[in-house]
Formats: structure tokens, C-alpha cells, sequence
């Protein structure tokens, strides 16, 4: 495995990690939302309020520390991504901020206002949104080079069908993952009638998860064939990912193994995510930029891989007592013991 | 919208996220020490008000991280959506305590977490104390390895430029430079200074608003000796990075101290204004400017005659080094006459002024971190990358830094604002006298 390699599989990795923790998070705040709306509040608010309080400022280092990576591993993408990302990043850090605050004033400073439940709820829908553009610019076809510098064209980019199917992708998986993990978190902490809204909500999206998904593939043979070749390449592993997609829904399906089925989903998601991952390979962005043109020079290289491999070895174990604490934890998840500062 | 503009707004928008962030990045460096110190103190005093004042002051501290974590992944982003050239550069050399700092933030938010909902879990005190170290360090070593970057910024080394090209990078010798040891020191001495004076300032507010609660005259002393400690260490850290600026970058000095001729035995200058490349008003020591670069009165202080006029920062940054230091100073003989004053017990440590003043030094240490933050970033203009990259070649070529600016201006406005209105309401509504009896209700409520 080379260098270039290994860098980019622990970024992609990483990003991975995000994705399933934020969805999480994201999810769960708009179903909270949704159901401050319906009137229906008391049977979710103390669920997420119980899982999400202690973790969400560990969900956010898991995006900073893949863009500080990526910088690290592959400057040129500051370079490239940099320049063409300014609104759409500027975007999703206000949004993200909007969540940080909900929790820094109302989870945390006791603030109760139903606009900040609101807003945090949204938030979690407009966050995957934005942050999937990024994915739809590296298959290029949206940023021109010239003279002046490089140029994002918004207009092709919001007309483009691939934009907007990956932007309802990224929602639809958001909230899919979410319903299903917390499916699991309710049962386990004994609330019955949370476990069934949400295992509603489980099965409700589900199908357009795996619908979106399937078209991104169609429209991917018009907009990037180079891709979409090496996509079906790969059509074991998008089969395989289907497969663990059917045990899960059936699993909820039948009330069953609500931990295996999150299990499933979380393998459904990591085999879709490196399937796309190495197809796109070895394009950072279409056509500009490959992990091998864009990549550090050795030093650096080997020097951020011995730090990561130090660091990792400081934080599995942290991470570990987290979860152990918050989410092992029966006293703590069925909420018998509270001990907040 | 033209390059220059470009470079205007990306310099603004990075200034105005910074100055914000740094508000909260400081008391996030400082305060899991004074909490730490205090409920060590409770444990070992066996003294529940201790106890009690760590565990408010984490109440507070976790709404001011939350704001610190946006605003802190705001700046993160920047770098490389404003100055994607410098990053791309950067990227290459320094990028490595960068992504080490986000592993120390990644420490600290698990322990966080784990300490924040885990107060009371233990049968023993000292193990609920255990998780706070994570805490410290981890935001400690943040400030570290952010430093290093700023460091290798003003004094960049560890690479070699072979026809434009980047050659013999060595990342560990880029992250010790020769700015790194003072500067470093200089941030988290700084960070604990400022934390004590914003405790001791609300401490010193709740006594003057008629609470006479010995509670708060604790937290009080507790942290105006904190505060001594760490402003004494910052003059003595002030002396050495007056002494580094000599030997390395002299022209960021000799603008700060307006010492325009290269000279033996250099006055320094306090205050004053510049009229027409004039000094007027100024206090003049004499020979001062030798003994604060080079320890010695006769020592020859290079001035800004041996730089070309395109390479010298701007000359206001001596407005901000008088504030700086003018504060400092009057921050350790405060906290100096409280605590001689208290062990001696002379009355004017309760007078009312004498409370207000104590008030008054929680913002100014805010204003000076500022200050400080504004002189070393201004003083190395014209470059991002000292001697090698100016700052107008590094940012980018967006037109829409300007409408992203106002963005931001917004969106820190709604978080200043919130988490003031968030913090206040959450100590008036609970005073600390309305805990204490509910917390002796609850002990009596288990004896029976």
C-alpha cells in the first residue's frame, strides 16, 4: 500500500465515521423537531436528549479532523476545494454553528424556545445538504480553470440533477440511519412507545434511501461515464450493501434485534461508502486532481501517520469509556441516573 | 470584485473570526484549571463551597466550549477557504501540529463529556477529579500546537526553496522554531491570567450586589492568586519574547516600540502619538529598549532604517502594545494589593471602588488578549509567512468574501449575544445561596 494510499483510506474512513455519528445527530434533531411540531414531544425530547448531550462535540471533531487531514495529507486541495468551496463551506459552518448554539443555550443554558428547536431541527436537514455538494463537485464538470483563478459555475451546478439527487440522498440516508439507531437506543432504554414511532420512521425511509441511491448510479453514466465504468466494476460490493440494506429493514420489520440491525446498516453504509470511495479513485476532483499529484511530500506523510497511529491509540480507548458510560450504560440510558453538573 | 478587494475582505473576515474566537479559546485553555484547582482544594479542604464553585464554573465553562467548538471549526475552514495558497504551502510544512491539535480537541471533548455528566456517579470524589485532567490537557495542548502553527507563521523554518520548489521538509523542525518557546508559553500563561480575572470579576459582581456570601469571597481569593501567579509569569515570559522579536524579527519590535534608528543604549517609548513620523508625548526610558532586547543597556537595537519601506508592518501596533502592556500591568498590582491587602487585613480589599476595580479586570484582560493577538498578527504584515509568502499572494480568488463577511459579522453576533443573555440568566435564576440550602435539603433528605 503506498503512502497516498493509506492516507487517503484513513481520511475516507474518518469521513465515514461522520457520517454515521452526524446522521445521528442530525436525524434525531429533526425528528425532535418533528414531533415539538405534531405535539407529540414527550415521547422523543428525553431519548435525544440523553444520547445526543454528552457526544455532540465529539461528532464535530470527527469533520474537523478530516478537513485538517485532507490539508495535511493532500495539500493541493486547499488550493483547489479552498478556493471554489467558500460559499457552500461558509454555509454549512453557520448551519452547523446554529446546532452548536442549541446546544451551548438550551441543552446546556436551559434556554427552552420552541424557534431554536425548530431551527436545530432543520439545521440537521440543510447541514447533509450542503455538505453533500462537495461530493457532487468532485465529479466535476462544475469548476473552470483560467487564468484568474478557479471558478465554480453555480448555475450548472443547481440545473444539475446529479446535484439534487445526491443532495436528497444525503437527507433521506441521514434520517434512515438515525430512526434506525435510535429505534435501538429507545428499546434499550425500556421506552415502548418511543421504540415503535421511531422503528415507524425506520421502515418510512428506507425505501427512499435505497431509491436515491440507485438513481445517483443511473445519473452518474451521463455526467461522469469515466465513474460510472468503474462504479460497475464494483457492482459485488453495491450487491453485498443491498443485501445487509434487506436484513436490516427485516429485522425492524419483525421487532427483532433492533443492535444487530443498526449493526447491518452501519456495514449497508460502510461497504456503499468505500465502494464509491475507491471507483472514485484516484480523482480528488475530476479532471483536476488526483491523490498523487496532490499528495505531501514523504516527510509530512510519514510524519501525520506515526501522529494518527499515536492518537488513535489515545482515543479508541477514551472513546470506549464514552460509549461504555453513555450508551452501555443501563442506569444512565433508561435514565435513573442523571448526575449533570 | 478585484483581487485587492479579495484580499481586504479575507483579512477582515479572518480578523473579525479570530478576535471572536479568541474570547472563548482563551477561557477554554484557562478555566478547566481553575476548575480543577478548585475542586481539588474542596476535596482536600473537605469544603463543599469549593466544590460547589467547580461546579458552576463547568456549568458556564461548557456553554463557552460549545460557542468555542463553532467558532473554532469556523476559523479551522477558513484558513483554507480565505487563504487557500498559504494553506496549500503550509499544508506541506506544518500540518502536522495541526492535526495533532485536533486530536488533543478530540481528547478533550470525550473527557468533557464523561466529566459533565458524570458529577455524583462516584462514591470517591478524587476519581471524578481524575477525569478532569483529559480535560486540561487537551485544551492546554489545543492552545500548543495552534501556537506552534502561529509560530512557524512569524519565524518559518524546517524546509528549504529550491526554484519555487519545495525541498528537505522537516516537520519537526518546523514545529520548533525559535518563536515557538516564548510564544507558546506567552499563550497559555496568558489564557490562565485572563480565566482568573473573568472568575474574579464575577465573584467580585455578585459581592457588590449584595450577596456577602463567604462563597463568593473564596472563589474570590482563590482566583485573584491565580491571577497574581500567572500575570507575574507573564511579565517574566514578556521579557523573553521582547528578546526573541530582537534577534529574529526585529522589525515587528522596532514598530511596536517605535525605534526607528538603529542604535546602542535604545530608550523605549511609552505611550505617545506619531505626528507626522514624529513622537510626541511619549515617556522616554532611557535605555530600556536595550535591556528589554538584549539584557544589556549598552546593546546596539536594530531599527526600522535597515528595512525596505515595503516590509515594515504598520506602526499603529505600538497603540496596541501599550494596551497590552498597561494592562497587564495594572492586572498584577491589583491582584498583588488584593492579596497583601487581604492576609494583612486592611479594609480597603471590601471597600466598594476596590471591588469595582476587581470587576473591571475581568474585560480588560479580555481587551488585552486582543490586543496582544492584534499586535502579533499586524506586526508581521506584510507577510503570512514570514519572508516567504506576502499576505496579499495568499488569499483567495473569490469574489464573495465580502458577502460571506457579513455572513459571519451575523452569526457572531447571535452567538455573543446569546451565550451573555444564556450565562447571566443561568446564575441569577440559581444563586449560589439557593443551591447551598437545596444541596443541605437533599444531604438531610438522605440522613433520614
Amino acid at each position: 500500500m503506498t503512502l497516498e494510499i493509506l492516507g487517503i483510506s484513513v481520511l475516507w474512513l474518518f469521513l465515514f465515521g461522520y457520517v454515521i455519528v452526524a446522521s445521528i445527530d442530525f436525524g434525531a434533531g429533526f425528528f425532535n423537531a418533528y414531533s415539538l411540531f405534531r405535539g407529540k414531544q414527550h415521547i422523543l425530547t428525553r431519548i435525544i436528549q440523553r444520547y445526543l448531550s454528552p457526544v455532540w462535540e465529539v461528532t464535530n471533531v470527527f469533520l474537523v479532523f478530516f478537513f485538517v487531514g485532507i490539508v495535511g495529507f493532500f495539500p493541493k486541495t486547499a488550493y483547489y476545494y479552498g478556493t471554489v468551496l467558500l460559499v457552500p463551506a461558509s454555509i454549512a459552518v453557520v448551519l452547523l454553528a446554529i446546532r452548536g448554539s442549541y446546544y451551548a443555550f438550551t441543552t446546556y443554558g436551559g434556554l427552552k424556545q420552541k424557534r431554536w428547536t425548530y431551527l436545530y431541527g432543520l439545521s440537521g436537514l440543510f447541514i447533509p445538504a450542503s455538505l453533500s455538494i462537495v461530493l457532487t463537485i468532485s465529479e466535476g464538470g462544475f469548476v473552470s480553470e483560467s487564468s484568474e483563478g478557479l471558478e465554480l459555475d453555480y448555475w450548472t451546478l443547481f440545473t444539475s440533477p446529479l446535484t439534487w439527487s445526491i443532495v436528497v440522498l444525503s437527507i433521506t440516508a441521514v434520517l434512515y440511519i438515525s430512526a434506525v439507531f435510535l429505534t435501538w437506543y429507545a428499546n434499550k432504554a425500556n421506552d415502548e412507545p418511543a421504540a415503535e414511532l421511531l422503528r415507524k420512521y425506520a421502515l418510512i425511509w428506507a425505501v427512499p434511501a435505497i431509491v436515491t441511491a440507485t438513481g445517483i448510479i443511473v445519473e452518474l453514466r451521463d455526467h461522469n461515464p469515466e465513474h460510472f465504468s468503474r462504479l460497475m466494476d464494483m457492482w459485488w460490493l453495491f450487491g453485498i450493501s443491498f443485501l445487509l440494506f434487506a436484513g436490516t429493514v427485516y429485522l425492524i420489520w419483525k421487532r427483532r434485534y433492533y443492535g444487530l440491525a443498526f449493526g447491518l446498516l452501519t456495514g449497508q453504509f460502510f461497504v456503499a461508502f468505500f465502494a464509491y470511495g475507491i471507483s472514485h479513485y484516484p480523482y480528488l476532483l475530476y479532471p483536476f486532481l488526483t491523490i498523487y499529484d496532490g499528495f505531501t511530500n514523504e516527510a509530512m506523510a510519514i510524519a501525520l501517520v506515526i501522529a494518527f497511529i499515536a492518537g488513535l491509540g489515545l482515543l479508541l480507548p477514551s472513546l470506549y469509556l464514552l460509549l461504555r458510560l453513555f450508551l452501555f450504560n443501563k442506569d444512565y440510558v433508561q435514565g435513573k441516573r442523571d448526575d449533570h453538573a | 470584485m478585484g483581487n485587492e478587494e479579495s484580499v481586504f475582505f479575507s483579512r477582515v473576515l479572518t480578523e473579525l473570526t479570530l478576535s471572536f474566537h479568541i474570547i472563548y479559546a482563551t477561557i477554554g485553555v484557562g478555566i478547566p484549571l481553575m476548575i480543577m484547582i478548585a475542586q481539588w482544594v474542596g476535596i482536600k479542604k473537605q469544603d463543599e463551597h469549593y466544590i460547589l464553585l467547580a461546579r458552576r464554573w463547568t456549568r458556564g465553562f461548557v456553554i463557552t466550549v460549545a460557542v468555542g467548538v463553532v467558532t473554532g471549526t469556523a476559523i479551522g475552514l477558513q484558513l483554507s477557504l480565505l487563504w487557500p495558497n498559504f494553506m496549500e504551502l503550509a499544508g506541506n510544512v506544518i500540518a502536522l501540529p495541526l492535526f495533532m491539535e485536533t486530536f488533543a480537541f478530540f481528547f478533550e471533548a470525550i473527557f468533557l463529556g464523561i466529566y459533565l455528566y458524570t458529577w455524583d456517579r462516584f462514591e470517591n470524589q478524587k476519581k471524578h477529579l481524575l477525569l478532569l485532567i483529559p480535560v486540561a490537557i487537551g485544551a492546554s495542548f489545543s492552545a500548543i500546537f495552534i501556537t506552534i502553527v502561529n509560530a512557524f507563521m512569524n519565524a518559518p523554518q524546517g524546509f528549504d526553496i529550491v526554484n519555487g520548489q519545495l525541498v528537505n521538509v522537516n516537520p519537526v523542525l518546523a514545529m520548533f522554531t525559535p518563536a515557538m518557546p516564548t510564544k507558546v508559553a506567552h499563550v497559555l500563561s496568558t489564557a490562565y491570567m485572563t480565566s482568573a480575572f473573568v472568575l474574579a470579576s464575577i465573584g467580585a459582581y455578585r459581592l457588590l450586589k449584595g450577596s456577602n456570601h463567604i462563597y463568593h469571597k473564596k472563589a474570590l481569593m482563590l482566583t485573584m492568586k491565580i491571577g497574581l501567579i500567572f500575570s507575574i509569569a507573564t511579565a517574566v515570559i514578556g521579557d523573553f519574547s521582547g528578546k526573541y522579536l530582537a534577534e529574529y524579527q526585529p522589525e515587528k519590535l522596532a514598530a511596536a516600540e517605535w525605534h526607528f534608528e538603529t542604535e546602542e543604549g535604545a530608550p523605549l517609548m511609552l505611550y505617545g502619538v506619531l505626528d507626522d513620523g514624529e513622537v510626541k508625548y511619549a515617556i522616554k526610558i532611557p535605555y530600556a529598549l536595550s535591556i528589554l532586547a538584549h539584557s544589556n543597556p549598552n546593546a546596539e537595537v536594530i531599527g526600522l532604517d535597515q528595512f525596505p519601506e515595503d516590509e515594515i508592518p504598520p506602526l499603529y501596533i505600538h497603540y496596541l502594545f501599550d494596551l497590552m502592556v498597561t494592562i497587564g500591568m495594572w492586572l498584577t498590582a491589583l491582584s498583588l494589593f488584593y492579596v497583601l491587602g487581604t492576609w494583612f487585613k486592611m479594609r480597603f480589599v471590601s471597600a466598594k471602588w476596590f471591588r469595582w476595580l476587581i470587576v473591571l479586570g475581568g474585560p480588560l484582560s479580555i481587551i488585552a488578549i486582543e490586543a496582544g493577538w492584534w499586535l502579533a498578527e499586524v506586526g508581521r504584515q506584510p507577510w503570512i509567512l514570514r519572508g516567504i509568502m506576502r499576505t496579499e499572494e495568499a488569499a483567495t480568488s473569490s469574489g464573495q468574501v465580502d458577502l460571506m463577511l457579513l455572513v459571519f459579522a451575523g452569526l457572531y453576533l447571535v452567538l455573543g449575544i446569546g451565550s451573555f443573555i444564556v450565562l447571566t440568566r443561568m446564575f441569577r435564576k440559581n444563586p449560589v445561596e439557593q443551591e447551598l440550602a437545596d444541596r443541605e435539603l437533599e444531604k438531610e433528605g438522605e440522613l433520614r
